[in-house]
């Protein structure tokens, strides 16, 4: 049974990523390759549904990758498959070109939901969980030659992504606590790090549902190929969101704030988006608006740990919104528009298509006693026993879905106007036909958007609840009747008095795309040029200023050995010599002169000398007795 | 064993270098020898079983410099055998790219022989004398592609500012061995006895300064900011293969150092400084990103995105020094750290090798020369979606097992770690931006006659691709070799 478990994850990968690499040669047997995948797939997963296999495999040091089938997973797995395949059947007929790539991103993302709805640890849920965003990036730019559709693949891969940094911050959590990284350890996780586990999942949901705030991706999103909306936008990427809350409601129950939080995100989720939706005249964008107003009711069922209303929910509405975005798709391929109001009559020229349509609208309007109906009151009832205020909101949000579906389904079966033709082929060359292989999936979608239902009444709903409440609270005969009353009235009331034009804003997806590129996008790519500037003009100029700095430092010192040390040595040489020199002339006029006018005055003194030397002895007498009077007249002056 | 892996590609450079054998026989012998090589690592690691009590495997030892106890040793263990297994794999695939280079191809291949031989010894190497001189033979090597094959302009400018620069965080470097060196008693320069006496443990001051000489030296091998600015124009001017080797080995030389040497070594300073290099591993990884979404040149935003990759190991080996938290949580953010720089060689490897293709056709890496290359080269832009993907962290690709470990570890042990998460959106939006501008739209520009990747550029980008996809896939695989070692270190710093 593991083993089949294993198939149902690897199989349609494999495949898919085959198709992928073998590109044009396959896209002749793509789709017919897809959809025995896919049904091969479908049996695998009612098969595991039944055996509930539980497995892992290694993977990081400490962190298993773990798969596992309880009754969370039995219900929804079933689900997705089918609506895969009936997807793929109605592609085959629908999408043109490049049909192996189309086929195989559908495949490989088929296979990573598998794996999110299968996974018991947080490794193997984030590893599919951005396998799911890659896949849808490349599906919504599905038409790479327009850019765009990339573009908008781009936007709903980074805003998903942005809230996905919630798992990996919910794994250190994990780990900071001490439990493993198995999703059922969460909970007992120590007081801070159970509150960070719970907010990082509750972000990485709420971006993956297209909640408030991060709703504005769905709206771009639309640029993908329908079929690629009826699978992604209903019950596999977006509904993930609100898959992975209701599988860790106990740990939004374990906290304080999370439960509430994610209860009243959802039910104002709800609520906006249902206003949006109304206000759309883009068939796909409305249907977009409208399944993260769904979602709403699914996060809010997690929120207040209504757990089996909101799977119920789930199911529901992947089956509801797959068939009304395929119709869309339908009806997009053959009058080559999805604007309302050249869709007047749609309905009439297929009456099959209509027919389906028209149970898929009534459906999402919540009659009695199509799905959505019992679902959303299930989800209700928990809201109503945790506060009066949040099913208020839930039920205006209910009565909103009926007004958009209405707006719908009476405008496609209003009779067909004259100068229909005039506003068809707006968006592409329609084609005129429906086939048979689109038609078919519909069919399948509307019987279940009709019957889902039961999942939420007894005794199906009873036995879903004991396997995934234990006790809940169950949708009292008032509160069906309510919600019934209301849906049918608000039906006739958009029916009697058209809509008058609703505020831009609410056109708009109250310019949430546009708050997002203002507080977002922008400051973060002018902090990126900023950076950018910096590292260009100041760091790298500052390591080669420092680089030329040391030349110029060097210049200066070879100028310094040049200039100075150099002249300094040469400078005392030459000032040696005239040391020398000068020293040589002074000597010559100071000592040298003195010495021999010395000479000259002695040889002169000894020329007077030499003057008394007469030879005369009376000269000499003369001379004797002179000296002798000097001697007696010194010795007398001397007494 | 090992050391005949070492000096294979060395002796076979040689023979290169200096027989004039034609340029067919030099290209196909160079594809020979890395080819061999890889086999030999192939063996090793079949062989190779984990050391009992954090010891290492095919240990060889040799007298060298016996006056300074320094010997020529070398082993492996879990941390050495995934980078001796990335430079094999990095050089065989550049080798098989090589075939197309007409420019001198016999000293061509003579060079990254012997830049093979640098890149293997440093990460074999048990002796500090034996890394610092692969360390800086490398540098060498490095130099000699960059200006001699590089294509830049400025490739003469670029590959003197790349060898000053990191020859100056060699110099860093040297300082600090030599301080362990004398710090340890009797002296040594021998690693795993360096490690087993951490000898600077009592000594606060004296350990932190060389510490911090050993970290100046790494961070700018690695690099980090502020000591990056030396890459992008080095990967600019660099030929495709020199970038790819650049990128893909050279750098680990730095992140294997902290691993190898500055962790084990100097644990109380390590921990000391656990939150400077967090802080700085933080801010590589979200500066690196901005600056790359930023660029409007391929080749440098490649460039810029290593500096976010390289950042993200940082940031983990800095955790692993907080006490704080778990050991599980430490030891994963190891694990992580040394997954990422095998993850970072292979598609960064890719990358590069996928950019020299654009510069081969039309010589330009501006992201606005092109457009629609879906058309006229869907093979190429396929190759680059997968690798871009796998960079930017999706799984199935090694890069998110890498991402995973470095953030739920880091995040594990202290919650600043998740001021670096937004780094994973932004690398996120540059490489999907860069998709769109040069692979989406209708051809324009020098994507018109665009001729698309031949079998001697895609066989390598392929094989590269395909090792990250088994990764991703069997993590195991690389896993089982890298933790075992990473308990080991994340022991020693605690100790």
């Amino acid at each position: 049974m593991t083993g089949l478990l294993w198939a149902c994850a690897t199989v349609p990968a494999v495949v898919g990523a085959g198709l992928c690499v073998s590109g044009r040669r396959a896209d002749r047997v793509a789709p017919a390759v897809g959809i025995v995948t896919a049904g091969v797939v479908l049996a695998l997963s009612v098969a595991v549904a039944l055996g509930r296999p539980a497995t892992s495999a290694p993977f990081l040091p400490g962190a298993v990758f773990g798969l596992a089938v309880d009754a969370l997973a039995a219900v929804v797995l079933p689900a997705v498959a089918a609506v895969t395949l009936l997807v793929l059947v109605f592609s085959a007929a629908d999408v043109s070109g490049a049909r192996a790539r189309y086929t195989g991103l559908l495949l490989l993302f088929a296979a990573a939901v598998v794996v999110t709805v299968c996974a018991t640890t947080l490794p193997a849920l984030l590893f599919a969980w951005e396998v799911m965003g890659a896949t849808s990036y490349a599906l919504i730019g599905f038409r790479w030659q327009e850019p765009h559709r990339v573009g908008a693949g781009l936007t709903a891969f980074l805003t998903t992504r942005t809230a996905d940094l919630g798992l990996y911050l919910a794994a250190g959590a994990a780990l900071a606590g001490g439990s493993g990284l198995a999703l059922a350890d969460l909970p007992g996780l120590p007081a801070p790090w159970r509150d960070v586990a719970a907010a990082g999942l509750l972000v990485a949901a709420l971006g993956k549902a297209a909640q408030l705030p991060f709703t504005a991706w769905l709206s771009a999103a639309m640029q993908g190929p329908s079929p690629v909306s009826a699978l992604l936008h209903s019950a596999a990427m977006v509904a993930m969101g609100g898959y992975l809350l209701l599988r860790v409601s106990p740990l939004l129950g374990a906290t304080s704030w999370a439960g509430p939080t994610a209860a009243w995100v959802g039910a104002l989720t709800a609520l906006l988006l249902g206003a949006v939706a109304l206000a759309q005249r883009d068939l796909k964008q409305l249907l977009a608006a409208s399944t993260a107003a769904q979602l709403g009711f699914v996060v809010l069922g997690a929120g207040v740990a209504a757990v089996a209303g909101g799977t119920a929910h789930l199911v529901a509405h992947a089956a509801t919104k797959a068939l009304l975005f395929l119709a869309a798709g339908a009806w997009l391929t053959a009058l080559g528009t999805k604007q309302l109001p050249a869709l007047r009559g749609a309905a009439r020229r297929w009456p099959l298509v209509g027919v389906c349509a028209a149970v898929g609208a009534l459906a999402l309007a919540g009659v009695a006693p199509l799905s959505l109906w019992a679902t959303k009151d299930a989800v209700l009832a928990g809201a109503h026993e945790e506060s009066l205020a949040l099913y208020l909101v839930g039920l205006a949000a209910a009565a909103l879905s009926a007004g958009y579906a209405g707006k719908v389904l009476w405008l496609v079966w209003q009779r067909l106007p004259a100068d229909a033709e005039a506003g068809y082929d707006t968006e592409e060359e329609g084609t005129r036909q429906v086939r048979a292989l689109q038609q078919a999936p519909l069919v399948v979608l509307a019987a279940g958007a009709a019957v889902l239902g039961l999942l939420a009444l007894p005794p199906v709903g009873d036995t879903l609840r004991q396997a995934l409440d234990g006790s809940g609270p169950t949708p009292g005969l008032v509160e069906l009747a309510v919600s019934a009353v209301v849906a049918v009235v608000v039906l006739l009331l958009v029916r009697v008095r058209p809509l008058q034009p609703l505020p831009g804003w609410l056109e708009g997806w109250l310019g949430l795309a546009r708050a997002t590129d203002v507080v977002v996008v922008r400051p973060v790519l002018h902090t990126a040029e900023a950076l950018a500037r910096f590292d260009d003009r100041v760091l790298a100029r500052a390591v080669t200023g420092a680089g030329r700095g040391a030349l110029r430092t060097a210049r200066a010192a070879a100028r310094f050995d040049d200039g100075v040390l150099d002249r300094a040595v040469a400078g005392s040489a030459t000032a040696g010599v005239r040391l020398a020199d000068a020293t040589g002339r002074a000597d010559l006029a100071g000592p040298d002169a003195a010495v021999r006018s010395l000479a000259a005055g002695t040889r002169w003194l000894g020329g007077w000398a030499r003057r008394t030397q007469t030879g005369q002895l009376h000269q000499y007498y003369v001379s004797a007795a002179v000296v002798l009077a000097a001697a007696l007249a010194l010795l007398l002056a001397v007494r | 064993m090992l050391s005949s892996i070492i000096f294979l590609p060395l002796v076979a450079a040689a023979l290169l270098a200096v027989l004039r054998v034609p340029d067919r026989v030099a290209r196909w012998t160079w594809i020979a020898v890395t080819t061999a090589d890889l086999a030999l690592v192939g063996v090793l690691i079949a062989r190779y079983e984990t050391p009992a009590d954090g010891g290492l495997a095919f240990e060889e030892r040799a007298r060298w410099i016996p006056s300074v106890n320094s010997s020529w040793h070398v082993g492996v263990d879990g941390l050495s055998v995934p980078l001796l297994a990335l430079t094999a794999v990095v050089f065989c695939a550049c080798a098989v790219y090589g075939l197309r280079e007409d420019r001198r191809p016999r000293q061509h291949a003579a060079l990254f022989l012997a830049l093979q031989t640098t890149c293997l010894g440093l990460f074999a190497a048990q002796d500090l004398i034996v890394f610092f001189l692969f360390f800086d033979l490398s540098i060498v090597g490095m130099y000699a592609a960059i200006a001699g094959w590089g294509h830049g302009r400025e490739a003469g400018r670029s590959a003197l500012q790349f060898f000053l620069y990191t020859f100056l965080g060699s110099l860093a470097l040297l300082l600090g061995f030599i301080g362990l060196y004398l710090a340890a008693d009797p002296h040594t320069f021998d690693i795993p006895e360096l490690i087993a006496a951490a000898p600077l443990q009592d000594h606060p001051v004296a350990g932190g300064f060389v510490l911090a000489a050993l970290l100046v030296g790494l961070a700018v091998k690695t690099p980090t900011i502020p000591f990056h600015t030396w890459l992008p124009p080095a990967h600019t001017d660099a030929s495709a293969i020199g970038s790819a080797v650049l990128a893909a080995v050279l750098l680990k030389m730095g992140t294997y150092g902290f691993v190898r040497i500055a962790m084990p070594a100097l644990p109380d300073a390590w921990r000391g400084a656990a939150w400077v290099v967090l802080a700085v591993g933080i801010a590589s990884v979200l500066y690196g990103a901005l600056v790359a979404l930023a660029q409007t040149d391929v080749k440098r935003m490649i460039a810029y995105t290593s500096i976010n990759h390289m950042g993200y190991v940082v940031m983990a080996v800095g955790a692993a020094g907080l006490l704080g938290g778990g050991t599980a949580a430490r030891e994963l953010a190891v694990t992580g750290a040394v997954t990422q720089m095998v993850s970072h060689g292979l598609l960064t490897g890719a990358l590069f090798l996928l950019a020299g293709v654009l510069h081969d056709r039309t010589g330009s890496y501006a992201m606005r020369d092109y457009g629609g290359l879906a058309r006229t080269a869907p093979l190429w832009s396929g190759l680059f979606a997968v690798a871009a993907f796998g960079s930017l962290g999706i799984p199935a690709f090694s890069g998110f097992i890498a991402e995973f470990q470095v953030f739920a570890g880091s995040i594990g042990t202290t919650a600043w770690a998740a001021i670096a998460l937004p780094g994973i959106l932004i690398t996120a939006a540059l490489f999907l931006r860069a998709l769109q501008l040069l692979v989406t739209g209708l051809p324009g520009g020098r994507s018109i006659s665009f001729s698309d990747v031949r079998a001697v550029e895609a066989v390598p980008v392929t094989g590269l691709l395909l090792l990250s996809l088994a990764i991703g896939v069997l993590p195991w695989l690389l896993l089982d070799l890298i933790t075992p070692a990473s308990a080991v270190l994340v022991d020693l710093v605690g100790r």
